[in-house]
């Protein structure tokens, strides 16, 4: 029995009902989503616009709420960044490559796995208390950058590490095989050649990564940073041979999300400007690590296409 | 048999058996391969040709589970390069491979063909250049590319790509060129350049392929094998094998009655 050209136009009539259903509804959903988080950020900028002057960048923390500024903050920031960059990347690319190319397939390895991917899950401030034990008590490192850095640094290690092996095993096996068929020992396929092709991937979640730990709180509050510094650390770069010194490592310090709550938790009304206007820059430094990421990795894919 | 016969022996494959884990995917083969000439495995899909042609730089040793029993010996030393005491990237630095799929690093022109190169500790500028430049004019792609050896390989066509394939191949004067169907992903006007550049190369090299293309086997080899369900059914002289084969079944493959 055959249909007839009118049922048939009805039943395609009738599907699509559904059709057009769904996108209207999928639109609504992420308007939802996009409005209620723009207009957060645009009531944050309105909120903190009086107080984004160049001197709210320069002044360190203070009773009066209109000369305080983020000096120490963006500062403690920037070189807590640095000191969890300089941990996560070697060690999290390093776990990859092994996990990726070297380990042996076995259920050792499938355990080690799966609880590398559980890692990502598990809560901050768990992190913060091992590091508070660790970092801060047993190593001895105090409350420092040093510990605030180790202890992100930890934390971002299974973003990097997933990040990395998804982007190694993009590399397509007939590129590992053209390399070791021309005689290339296991590290020289994955130095010359996979390590390579997939830096943008690495990169990309390497600066993820980064972006999540500026933002972090809880387990840097529970190594004890502290929470109003009118001082900077020391120097890492001095004018004398041999330029760099690592006493900052060990000085106390504060970071961008800290002196927001700081200023949050204060009773007058003046400071919750402040809080608002450095909300705006954290959240500034965040989309500028994103926008980087995504830069990167349209450059390099535009050149490598399998 | 023909003069060709006469030829030296480079390699030989004797009793060798080739394991996938439990599943024995090649029955005791053993053919020889004659110096700077073309050796051809033809045969039905899944007959095992690129299994066994893999044996020979020691690609499956890349992946776990896999086994082989007999020997291949190389000569002049006369080693067997299955031989566990025998490094695989050893035998790699002897005998280079071209893929079924032109597969280039996404690196220059330059540095795909430099790159067997600088894994044998050759870093000088000007060998490199020397080198690349000849192993690109015997790849018959010198013309193309000399005005952009610094331009990504990915840029070039996919007969120019898999000229390249070859190129890197050879660039390291290797003893033996394993080819695994290195037409199969060609339009046929690359894979009559891909054969005419053969042609030009046995005088040098000698070179085992596969194809499951028989006119090509015809057209290009010295000696054809002819496998099915991973044996050697029969080896002989190009002409013989395609004109008065021995074994009925080789002539009804060939006469495409099966396959
Ligand atoms: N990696 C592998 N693991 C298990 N079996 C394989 C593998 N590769 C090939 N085989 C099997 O081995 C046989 C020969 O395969 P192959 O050498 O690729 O054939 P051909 O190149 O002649 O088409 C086939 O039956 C195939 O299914
Ligand atoms: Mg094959």
């Amino acid at each position: 029995m055959q249909q007839s050209v009118a049922e048939i136009r009805r039943l395609i009539a009738r599907h699509k009902f559904w059709d057009y259903a769904f996108a209207i509804v999928g639109m609504i959903c992420l308007m939802v989503g996009i409005l209620v988080l723009l207009s957060l950020f645009a009531d944050l900028a309105r909120t903190g616009a009086p107080r984004l002057t160049p001197a709210f960048f320069t002044s360190f923390p203070s009773r009066m709420a209109e000369e305080a500024g983020i000096l120490s903050a963006w500062v403690g920031s920037v070189l807590v960044m640095v000191v969890t960059a300089c941990a996560a990347v070697p060690l999290g690319v390093a776990a990859a490559i092994y996990l990726e190319e070297y380990a042996p397939k076995n259920w050792m390895t499938a355990i080690i796995e799966i609880n590398v991917t559980n890692l990502a899950g598990v809560p901050s401030i768990v992190y913060g208390l091992l590091a508070l034990g660790l970092f801060v008590y047993i190593l001895g490192f105090g409350q420092s950058i040093l510990s605030a850095g180790l202890t992100l640094a930890l934390l971002i290690l299974p973003v990097v590490i997933v990040a990395t092996r998804e982007s190694l095993r993009a590399v397509p096996g007939s590129i590992r095989e053209a390399a070791y068929a021309l005689g290339a020992t296991r590290w020289q396929m994955v130095s010359d050649h996979v390590l390579p092709y997939s830096s943008a991937g690495i990169m990309t979640g390497i600066i993820m990564g980064l972006s999540r730990a500026i933002g972090e709180t809880a387990p840097i509050i529970t190594i004890g940073a502290l929470t109003f510094i009118a001082f900077l650390p020391n120097s890492p770069i001095s004018p004398e041979f041999p330029f760099v010194n690592a006493k900052w490592l060990m000085d106390p310090f504060t970071v961008m999300p800290i002196q927001m709550f700081n200023w949050t938790s204060r009773p007058e009304e003046e400071f919750q400007l402040n809080a608002a206007a450095a909300g705006v820059v954290l959240l500034a430094m965040t989309l500028a690590m994103n926008a980087v990421a995504i830069y990167l990795r349209y450059r390099i894919r535009k050149k490598i296409k399998w | 048999m023909s003069a060709s016969v006469q030829a030296t022996l480079k390699a030989e494959a004797k009793d060798l058996n080739f394991y996938y884990g439990d599943f024995k995917a090649l029955k005791g083969i053993s053919i020889p391969v004659h110096d700077k000439k073309i050796t051809a495995l033809i045969g039905p899909s899944g007959c095992g040709k690129s299994t066994f042609l893999r044996c020979f730089n020691r690609m499956h040793d890349l992946y776990p589970g896999n086994r082989y029993e007999g020997e291949i010996t190389l000569n002049p030393d006369n080693v067997n390069i299955l031989s566990p005491k025998v490094d695989p990237i050893e035998v790699r630095m002897r005998i280079s491979m071209v893929f079924q799929k032109p597969n280039p690093f996404p690196k220059s022109i330059f540095e795909n063909v430099a790159y067997g190169l600088r894994v044998r500790g050759i870093n000088k500028r000007s060998v490199l250049e020397e080198k690349v430049e000849v192993a690109l004019q015997n790849a018959a792609l010198w013309n193309e590319v000399k005005d952009r050896l610094h331009d990504l390989a990915f840029n070039l066509s996919g007969g120019q790509q898999q000229r390249l394939c070859i190129a890197r191949a050879l660039a390291i004067d290797p003893e033996i060129m394993l080819f695994d169907e290195p037409t199969s992903a060609l339009d046929p006007i690359a894979t009559a350049s891909i054969e005419e550049l053969m042609d030009e190369l046995k005088d040098r090299f000698t070179i085992l392929i596969v194809t499951h293309n028989m006119q090509q086997a015809a057209r290009v080899s010295d000696f054809t094998a002819f496998m099915y369900l991973g044996e050697v059914v029969e080896y002989n002289d190009t002409k013989k094998i395609f004109t008065n084969p021995d074994k009925q079944q080789t002539e009804d493959y060939i006469t495409g009655r099966f396959g």
